[in-house]
């Protein structure tokens, strides 16, 4: 799966996925996953992207590396590499 | 690192960009200073497929030209490290410290997101929030999606739904049908509105539209499934993949509440100029109150003027208050009424940062106290999606927030300490 000029190629949990240019890492997890949780709440519950604004805080993920970014407000990169809880969910 | 401007304008929406443009004319050095990846915010927001507005892009064309003109993208403003400085955390996680001159707060409105049983499972969204997620290259083709909540952005949001293959399965207002004729009929004031409506709406052909209807309960397990509906007197049930619930608009005015500014009626106080309380800090835009696109540009550009020392003209002032007017119109129709206002049930999750029940925040007297008592408003999103929902049910209004503003990684903090120390 190569990345082109319309085109980039991110890691979801592990799986590449070819997204179009200027997609968010909220909404590649989507493409991913489909409406599912992708973090749990302090009680336990699945919780995904909710304000999709960068308000709520709800679609934090692990992106590159870093915690707790938020996934409405990152753009996808090539190489990008993304974790969800959604996995283990 | 550490930065100088004239002036610093925090929000690239429509309002920030217009003051953008009016302060660079005159060579001020200007920072731009914006949460989101790319300029725009909610009504421009961009992302694949998305065609830029015309406006939009007349603006942007002469900011990138300008050499004065620096656009922070993905940054936050964390704290307010003296009166004239503010530390901003940037999306690669660093810090900088920005002094500047004047400042124009540009910050823009959040949805109001009320709770309801059911409102935290997966597939449960703002509707402006299903709008920018779509926009942001999420794929609803061919799912069920039930709108609802309030006012002119559950029209966008479902021009947008529809127009990515959704199956709008009903579209729910809280305002009863008198109040929605007595807008259209306003309309006629500014008939670019009403075209609006009717194109957005495609006459609501082919959609459920149902004024005097709320959200009661989201039902299902590991996501949304159907949703029960209150309308009027009866309660129907609607299967759906998504429902995106959002109760109008509220204004993010906590960097004024931390610089001191005077509010009224939960937005920031402003004088003819777009000049706050406070000496040096202007505001405009929805941030001081709702108002829409148009009235957040004429804002804008009047604070852009004002802020560099430039007169205002008398056609600028006058399309303000021809939006403002409409803003008024809008405000009346779309009003909350009772059934938007009930209570969630007891068990119903008030705080979705630390799952706090409405009943337990309800046992409280005060903000203060539910949050001492419960944590409820002191997750992540300190209280930002609770907040709106306690002024609702029990007219408690937020607390100046204390620094950091946003969850800043603490190495960002100390890049912009570091950058203060004399060398």
């Amino acid at each position: 799966m190569g990345a082109d000029d319309a085109f980039v190629v991110v890691t979801i949990d592990g799986v590449p996925l070819k997204v179009p240019v200027e997609t968010t890492v909220a909404a590649a997890v989507f493409h991913r996953y489909g409406v599912r949780g992708t973090r749990m709440s302090v009680s336990g519950q699945p919780r995904a992207a909710f304000c999709g604004m960068g308000v709520c805080q709800e679609c934090r993920m692990t992106i590159d590396a870093r915690a707790h970014v938020l996934a409405c407000q990152t753009v996808c990169r090539n190489g990008m590499t993304i974790s969800t809880e959604a996995a283990s969910s | 690192m550490k930065a100088t401007f004239d002036l610093v304008i925090v929000g690239a929406g429509p309002a920030g960009l217009a003051a953008a443009r009016a302060a660079a004319s005159s060579g001020v050095r200007i920072a731009l200073v914006d949460d989101n990846p790319r300029a725009g915010g909610q009504v421009w927001r961009q992302g694949p497929g998305t065609g830029m507005p015309v406006a939009m892009r007349e603006t942007l064309s002469d900011l990138i030209r300008n050499p004065n003109v620096t656009h922070y993208a993905g940054a936050r403003v964390s704290l307010f490290s003296g009166e004239h400085e503010m530390i901003v955390s940037t999306a690669c996680g660093s810090g900088v410290a920005l002094s500047f001159g004047q400042l124009i707060l540009a910050t823009g409105a959040r949805e109001r997101l009320l709770p309801f049983a059911g409102w935290t499972l997966p597939g449960v969204t703002g509707a402006g929030a299903l709008q920018a997620l779509i926009k942001g290259g999420m794929p609803v083709e061919g799912e069920r999606v039930v709108l609802a909540g309030s006012g002119p952005l559950l029209i966008a949001a479902l021009a947008t739904a529809r127009s990515a293959g959704a199956r709008i399965v009903a579209v729910l207002e809280q305002a009863p049908w008198r109040s929605l004729l007595r807008f259209g009929v306003s309309l006629g004031a500014t008939p670019s509105k009403a075209f609006q409506a009717i194109h957005l709406t495609q006459g609501f052909a082919a959609t459920r539209y149902w004024p005097g209807s709320v959200v009661r309960e989201a039902l299902g397990g590991e996501r949304v499934e159907a949703v029960i509906v209150r309308r009027g007197e009866r309660e129907t049930t609607l299967e759906c993949d998504r429902l995106a619930c959002g109760y109008g608009l509220v204004p993010n005015v906590l960097l004024a509440q931390a610089l001191g500014c005077r509010l009224t009626d939960g937005a920031i106080e402003v004088d003819d100029a777009q000049r706050t309380s406070v000496p040096g800090m202007w505001a405009a835009g929805e941030c001081t109150g709702i108002g829409g696109m148009e009235l957040a540009r004429a804002e804008g550009e009047i604070a852009g003027l004002a802020a560099s020392g430039h007169p205002i003209g008398l056609p600028l002032l006058r399309t303000r208050a021809k939006w403002k007017r409409f803003a008024q119109h809008v405000a009346t129709a779309f009003e909350l009424g009772e059934m938007a206002r009930a209570h969630p049930c007891p068990e119903t999750i008030f705080c979705r940062c630390e799952d706090v029940a409405y009943g337990e925040v309800a046992a409280h007297g005060s903000w203060r106290d539910a949050k001492l008592h419960t944590r409820c408003g002191m997750g992540p999103c300190q209280g930002r999606i609770c907040g709106a929902a306690a002024q609702i049910y029990f007219g408690w209004n937020a607390a100046p927030p204390r620094p950091p503003f946003a969850p800043a990684p603490i190495g960002a903090l100390m890049d912009a300490a570091l950058a203060q120390e004399p060398e």
